[in-house]
């Protein structure tokens, strides 16, 4: 019976491509059938979800962990290069394929009340189930190729996501960014694949990790190389400096797809791939620090632009950066398994924040749609107060935002914990991890000094809302609320995944991803601490995240706001905050207008018009033509002339016989 | 079986003058697709190995070694499956767009077909010339009588830019056959024989190469050989869009497969050809990206993404590894069904909006959310979206290339964000956007009849994407034959030397 | 016999010949020193038949019926040109110019 199980993995991605072309079907014939859509749209899901869990108890059941490789058919089959299009299940895949489609599944529930009254509803179910396939394609894929289809794939689904209300000039802009940004880091992926063929000549996932350690010196140049382009990969899709600018942007989409996208899942492949590929991390010393440096500098950096937002789902995107950096922190050290933790913890609790503020846009809008008032829903300028009229909203939301910020006993608090110590730890070994250490520290403070404004600015002080669009304020359905519920549930009960022993816990997590990281520990081993540095490192954790809060709710004057429209506009540093340190001026700046001055006014009107086209082509012509023309000028059109030279021409030949 | 591919739409050409004008078009889309029917069997009929297949090979001048000679690889067999796959479509897609002289109009499709085929099929080196031309004039007159406003301009660059080069080629084909000659004592222009008994060219045989490169680089185009494209595509009506993109293009590399590389390997294998060459493909990647991002004119737009997707075919035939090579010939395949798919698009909003340009357009999917699905889907096929045709060809070329050329691989691997910036913008621009412009707001979807165009090329689009074994079954043995002969005589050339 | 005579007297009707086409304007002159020309060669295959053979002679036939038709033609064109320039200077006729 487990094998007849795990026999049908197939059909955890085929489940949400069914409901794809379904849906995708019904949105292009019969647009207003909601009933049907939103059974597909969330039954495939939940199917999935047990079609998930079925295969991992049977998978769990058997003995040593070994990954089981599913083949299908054989897809890029060219001399010694074969690709099979084949799923691979092992304990990693495992974990994220449950929380791909449990958290999914809950997200998708949440659409149903939150698109209830767009007209696009059966084709955003369509593209919602879409994502899904291809992000378990991409966790599942048992080699790079297949997963770098769920990696592009995930990527367009973001990007027809972001721009799902494409009437809209900037969501379309922003859909694209995501497009072009994820691309620079696919040619990464890309890069590295085409150098580990080269290697190592296979891309299975079995293969190259098993002649790994066999085919790349230690530190050596070409796995450092390999290393940084699948880094470069994971900066694009992970939103890591210096790639991080699009998933800002990305906020534009739906507030669910900017939960299970742009926080939950997609936005982790990055630090997937960093985990799934450990042995070759572990192999490249210098990469390993650069991700973990990236990581902890892009956690410190997103997380002073989140202090100066305004825009409520902005705050929660750069929250996620600077979550991201956090676990890319913690897989960059060698805690892989620390990573995935805060992957699989971060899913719960910043999917349930932006659930939670498309809960409060949701009403927020329908306030302004009832008063026919053109304020921005989303600013939390326009909101205060919400706590009285979305008082489930506000009570789940506070347990997040108390889990972001590491209190325990919380989910963030236990996985954050884990990666600090891990970073303090290698700081034994190579100093620079105090360095990067004492960023995370630094950006655990201002995590709960932002995430405390929020909930300040938008549920507490005094209402903004407007007179009028005040009465209509009012809480979600329970097919929004429900979801909320279970993500809190989880929140407060995730942490128990891998409580470390030093609250007498038992590393369950760390223990099942054993046989997936045990090759890369092996190359780089974890650092003991002492019981007495760990607790003090948990109780400093802790005392900074209570120093934010508490700082916050001192400093924060929530009464002292005004509605945005009256705001007066922000000076000096918060600023240069306020505009995201200028990265998007300054890459506008230097990238992307010289790029196109170049082609339309260099290349297209210079080289190709010009030169080409007007020097080389047209330019030849008018060459035979000035040729012919001085030819022609011997044609008098008099007979006469013509004798005369036709006589001439005869006497030369005779003359020249002669001779 | 190939002489019935070639003999039939020639036939039918003539057919068809004596049909009455309002069955021009039925009579047309009957004989392609009988065509089509006529070339299917060898799909299955044709056995993966290699050497020519189906051959047929009778004197046609004995006195100076003229033959007509057929015959059909893996190289080309998939090509003469694009082709008379892509007329009956075209021809399909031609029936709101061509309103005058309709008879002469599908005529000319059917010869310009058996001339097409004519090039694909050949085994002797004097027919294939002669097919070489015959395919050049029904072009010309499809370009010159049905084009656009600067139809004649751009019908005449074409012509001359074509014949320039055929020209050389002539040239260079009869001294090949004389030098061979010369050293034999047997005039022949046969493919094979000439391929058997190379003659001891000498320095001779890098101009050979050069006439050889010109015809066929201006054919494919290569960066600076492209500016006939742009404006023949614009000008050009749909249906001529298509087969331009679609099969001619593919004549130049199909060019390089069949004769200039295996004629004289030693020449396409010096370090300074191959620097040079390999460096136009890569300017023809990205320049050709970048020129095509810019365009404010929708089809120049798709004419200057074919100058970077026949880029990457060049540099996939010079690496000469097997993913490589089998990757080009992939793409080849790939451009004629994205390529041709984004052209029969451009052609359906040309007819809606009687407009080529990009900002004409501006949020109508909502208006048309069939024609705006097909055309995202069409474009991400394009760029190389995985899981669509586009990616395995592209990915193949690059992962070979790289064992070859990795410097030029990863610079050719930016050619894919490049991609992303000239389409996606575009897209934007023509389906997203706000609707803002009046005219736009009762443009009808897509009929039954273009979607019965376009659905066989998205049905292709998705299969090859997802299971192109079938095709890589089938070329993988001509591939291997192509590089292990150009090798071996390279290297047998250099050693003799 | 007669050979270097003979020679001599086409040699001269020859270069008259030439000297009129290249120095009258007249077109019929002009024709008319064409045909001198043409005769002078004649003459000069007749001559040399006697020592070389008889194709010279059966030339002169051909050279006769080629010089009719050409007489044919180009007093047909010469006539047409006159109705309608109503000249027939060379020096006024230059259609002939690229």
């Amino acid at each position: 019976m487990p094998g007849s199980l795990l026999d049908a993995l197939w059909l955890v991605p085929a489940l949400p491509l069914a409901g794809f072309v379904l849906n995708g079907a019904l949105a292009l014939t019969r647009p207003g059938a909601k009933r049907a859509v939103s059974l597909i749209g969330v039954g495939v899901l939940l199917l999935a979800f047990a079609a998930a869990a079925g295969a991992v108890v049977a998978f769990a059941r058997l003995p040593g962990g070994e990954p089981v490789v599913q083949r299908y058919w054989e897809w890029l089959p060219v001399g010694d290069l074969q690709v099979h299009f084949a799923l691979q299940l092992d304990r990693l895949s495992a974990v994220m394929i449950l929380v791909v489609t449990g958290v999914g599944a809950l997200i998708h529930l949440f659409s149903v009340g939150y698109m209830h009254d767009d007209p696009g509803y059966a084709r955003y179910f369509a593209y919602l189930n879409l994502f899904v396939f291809f992000m378990l394609m991409l966790v599942l894929g048992a080699s790079f190729p297949v997963m770098f289809v769920g990696w592009e794939g995930v990527g367009l689904c973001s990007y027809l996501l972001i721009g799902f209300w494409f009437n809209e000039q900037i969501n379309a802009d922003a859909g694209k960014k995501a497009f072009i940004v994820n691309r620079i880091g696919d040619v990464g992926f890309l890069v590295a694949m085409f150098l580990l063929f080269r290697a190592t000549g296979s891309l299975d996932f079995g293969d190259v990790f098993s002649r790994a350690a066999g085919t790349f010196p230690p530190g050596g140049a070409l796995i450092t190389a390999i290393t940084l382009f699948l880094f470069l990969g994971c900066t694009g899709k992970s939103a890591q400096i210096p790639l991080y600018t699009w998933l800002p942007d990305a906020m534009q989409g739906p507030t669910p797809v900017s939960a299970l996208i742009h926080a939950a899942t997609m936005v982790t492949a990055g630090v997937y791939l960093v985990a799934r590929c450990g042995v070759l991390f572990a192999l490249a010393p210098v990469a390993s620090a650069v991700v973990a440096g990236v990581g902890a500098l892009t956690a410190l950096f997103a997380a002073t632009i989140a202090l100066k937002q305004w825009d409520i789902k902005r705050v929660l995107a750069y929250s996620t950066i600077s979550q991201l950096g956090y676990m890319f922190l913690g897989v960059g050290t060698g805690a892989h398994a620390a990573g995935i933790f805060h992957l699989a913890t971060h899913s719960f609790f910043k999917a349930l924040l932006f659930l939670g503020a498309g809960s409060v846009i949701h009403a927020m809008h329908h306030a302004y749609h009832a008063t026919h008032a053109h304020d921005d829903a989303q600013d939390m300028r326009n909101m205060g107060g919400l706590r009285h009229q979305l008082p489930w909203t506000a009570s789940l939301m506070w347990i997040a935002t108390l889990a972001i910020s590491g209190l325990p006993p919380l989910a963030g608090f236990f996985s954050k914990d884990e990666i600090l110590s891990a970073a303090f730890a290698q700081g034994a070994v190579r100093p620079i991890w105090y360095a990067f250490w004492a960023m995370g520290i630094a950006a655990a403070l201002l995590t709960a000094f932002y995430m405390t404004r929020l909930m300040l600015y938008t549920f507490h002080g005094a209402n903004r809302t407007g007179e009028g669009a005040r009465a209509h304020l009012h809480e979600a359905p329970w097919v929004m609320t429900g979801p909320l519920v279970a993500l809190g549930g989880l929140t407060l009960a995730g942490g128990a995944l891998n409580v470390s022993p030093l609250f007498g816990g038992g590393t369950w997590l760390h223990r099942w991803l054993e046989p997936v990281t045990a090759a890369a520990d092996r190359l780089q081993p974890a650092v003991e601490l002492s019981r007495a540095t760990e607790w003090a490192l948990v109780l400093g954790a802790v005392a900074v995240a209570a120093l934010g809060i508490v700082g916050a709710l001192r400093l924060l004057k929530p009464e002292a706001l005004v509605p945005a429209r009256l705001a007066p506009p922000e000076t000096g540093l918060g600023r240069v905050l306020w505009k995201k340190w200028y990265v998007d001026e300054l890459y506008d700046a230097v990238l992307v207008r010289p790029v196109m001055w170049l082609s339309r006014e260099v290349l297209w009107k210079v080289v190709d018009a010009r030169l080409v086209d007007g020097l080389l082509v047209n330019g030849s012509a008018v060459a035979s033509r000035a040729l012919g023309w001085v030819g022609s000028r011997l044609q008098t059109g008099e007979v006469g002339f013509y004798v005369v030279l036709f006589v001439i021409g005869v006497l030369a030949v005779l003359g020249a016989a002669v001779r | 079986m190939l002489t019935a591919l070639i003999a039939w739409p020639a036939l039918a050409a003539l057919l068809l003058l004596l049909v009455p004008t309002r069955w021009a078009k039925h009579v047309a889309l009957a004989a392609s697709l009988a065509e089509f029917a006529i070339a299917l069997p060898l799909w299955w009929t044709f056995v993966p190995a290699g050497g020519m297949q189906f051959q047929l090979d009778v004197p046609w001048i004995p006195a100076w070694g003229i033959r007509y000679a057929v015959g059909v690889d893996g190289i080309s067999l998939f090509l003469v499956l694009l082709t008379t796959f892509l007329v009956p479509l075209s021809v399909l897609g031609s029936y709101s767009y061509i309103t005058t002289r309709e008879r002469g109009f599908y005529a000319l499709m059917l010869l310009l077909t058996a001339g097409m085929l004519g090039v694909f099929v050949s085994l002797d080196l004097f027919l294939f010339y002669v097919m070489w031309e015959v395919m050049l004039i029904p072009m010309y007159f499809i370009i010159g009588v049905w084009g656009g406003e600067n139809r004649l301009y751009a019908a005449i660059k074409f012509f001359v830019y074509t014949f320039f080069g055929s020209l050389l080629m002539l040239v260079a084909i009869l001294a090949l056959v004389y030098l061979t000659a010369q050293r034999t004592g047997v005039i022949s222009f046969s493919y094979a024989y000439l391929m058997t008994n190379p003659g001891a060219l000498g320095p001779v045989a890098f101009w050979l190469f050069g006439a050889f490169f010109l015809a066929f680089a201006i054919k494919v185009p290569m960066f600076p050989f492209h500016t006939w494209l742009p404006d023949a595509h614009v000008e050009a009506p749909t249906a001529g869009s298509v087969l331009l993109a679609g099969i001619l293009l593919k004549m130049g590399t199909y060019g390089f497969l069949r004769f200039a590389v295996p004629f004289f390997p030693q020449v396409a294998l010096h370090p300074a050809v191959q620097t040079a060459i390999v460096v136009l493909a890569l300017v023809g990647i990205i320049y050709g990206g970048l020129v095509a991002m810019v365009q404010p004119d929708f089809k120049k737009l798709i004419a200057y993404s074919s100058v970077a997707h026949l880029g990457f075919v060049m540099l996939g035939i010079w690496a000469l590894t097997l993913q490589s090579v089998q990757g080009a010939l992939l793409v080849m395949i790939n451009h004629g069904i994205s390529t041709g798919a984004l052209f029969f698009l451009a052609g359906m909003l040309y007819e809606r909006r009687h407009s080529r340009m990009i900002a004409a357009f501006g949020g109508i999917a909502r208006v048309v959310p069939l024609l705006a699905a097909v055309l995202t889907l069409v474009s991400l096929s394009s760029i190389g979206l995985p899981a669509t045709n586009g990616f395995v060809g592209e990915f193949l070329i690059l992962l070979g290339a790289f064992r070859t050329y990795p410097v030029a691989a990863t610079i050719a691997a930016g050619g894919v964000i490049v991609a992303a910036m000239y389409l996606l913008p575009a897209l934007q621009r023509v389906i997203y956007n706000p609707l803002d412009k009046p005219e736009n707001e009762r443009l009808p979807d897509l009929t039954p009849r273009e979607l019965a165009v376009l659905l066989p090329l998205v049905a292709c689009i998705v299969w090859i994407g997802v299971y192109p074994k079938p095709i890589l079954r089938r070329t993988e043995p001509a591939a291997l034959q192509f590089i292990q002969s150009v090798r071996a005589s390279a290297a047998a050339m250099t050693a003799g030397r | 016999m007669l050979l270097g005579p003979a020679l001599l007297v086409s040699a001269v009707l020859f270069a008259l010949g030439v000297a009129g086409v290249l120095l009258r304007r007249n077109a019929i002159v002009i024709f008319m020193c064409v045909e001198l020309m043409l005769n002078a060669v004649n003459l000069t295959f007749v001559a040399l038949a006697q020592r070389l053979g008889v194709a010279g002679q059966v030339f002169v036939f051909f050279v006769m019926a080629v010089a009719a038709a050409e007489a044919a033609v180009g007093l047909a064109i010469i006539l047409a040109i006159y109705r309608h320039r109503q000249t027939l200077n060379l020096q006024n006729i230059n259609l002939l110019k690229g």
